[in-house]
């Protein structure tokens, strides 16, 4: 697997920059081939990641690109950031579990939208969320 | 960005104009908390047919919003939830639970019309639009409508 095209880092620093990153991603996606309800799909993804951001660590970044696996096209979205990290991921990964006022429907939500989806985490150092999706 | 706020005989339109910060959907809840209040408004419409994404921190705001206005007495409808953004929302499994939903704002429209009838209400859409706003308005609104609301 492979990355194509060049990476584009989002800051993510408030709530507004939410709205950025998951325009980015549409775009991105859609410059990509994907179609129908796939970048909103994408960009809806991106909209909770980044708000885990805003909410748990303050301020981080997303980092979307175009990647390519064998003739599958795809679009890559890593969220991370240096904040207080997740002691209990699979609890983090329960539908409607959460820590603070969120729905908790954020993490596995994004799962559901993606076709993968990766998490790492370790208190005191921060988070890793990495997601892909493939054009069908 | 800000959402403007239109009346509309006894209801309220707020029409979402781009795509909202967190920041601009707590806005306009504080904003049609007011004016439901000032425009003794029974009914709200809110358009939401740009928005390219609704997340869980909208759908919460948006069930939160037609809530406070239901305790303020009026019943709110989204409308305009486009078909990408409505699937999305299927996908992270969330609801509009207890939130009116109708497909545009025509239907918004009847949406409300219908359950005002229901609900033996009459929306209040005398052509004496907005109740003034000099201090003896609440006074006025009280005989008029026989019960204060604010």
């Amino acid at each position: 697997m492979s990355t194509f095209t060049e990476e584009y880092s989002v800051p993510i620093k408030s709530a507004a920059d939410i709205v950025v990153a998951r325009q980015k991603g549409r775009a991105l996606a859609v410059q990509l081939g994907f179609n129908g309800s796939g970048p909103t799909m994408i960009a809806a993804a991106i909209s909770e990641v980044a708000r885990n951001i805003v909410n748990h660590a303050k301020q981080g970044e997303i980092v979307l690109s175009g990647i390519l696996d064998g003739g599958r096209l795809g679009i890559q979205v890593i969220a991370r950031d240096e904040g207080p990290g997740i002691a209990n991921i699979e609890q983090a990964m329960q539908y409607g579990f959460s820590s603070n006022k969120g729905m908790g429907v954020g993490l596995p939500g994004a799962k559901w939208l993606m076709d993968e989806f990766d998490i790492q985490s370790q208190v005191g150092q921060g988070t890793r969320v990495s997601m892909r999706k493939w054009v069908s | 960005m800000h959402v403007p706020i239109l009346k509309q005989g006894g209801y309220l339109i707020a029409t979402i104009q781009s795509v909202l910060s967190d920041a601009d959907l707590l806005q306009l809840r504080d904003d049609l908390a007011g004016r439901v209040g000032e425009f003794r408004s029974r009914g709200v419409i809110i358009d939401v047919t740009v928005l390219d994404v609704i997340d869980s921190f909208a759908t919460r705001t948006l069930r939160g919003v037609a809530h406070m206005l239901k305790l303020r007495g009026a019943d709110t409808v989204i409308v305009g939830i486009q078909p990408d953004v409505a699937f999305a929302m299927v996908q992270l499994g969330l609801t509009l639970e207890g939130v009116g939903t109708a497909l545009d704002l025509e239907e918004g429209l009847a949406f409300l019309s219908a359950k005002a009838k229901r609900g033996g209400l009459v929306a209040w859409t005398g052509g004496a639009a907005a109740p003034p706003s000099s201090p003896k308005a609440p006074q006025d609104n009280v005989n008029k409508r026989g019960r204060g609301r604010r």
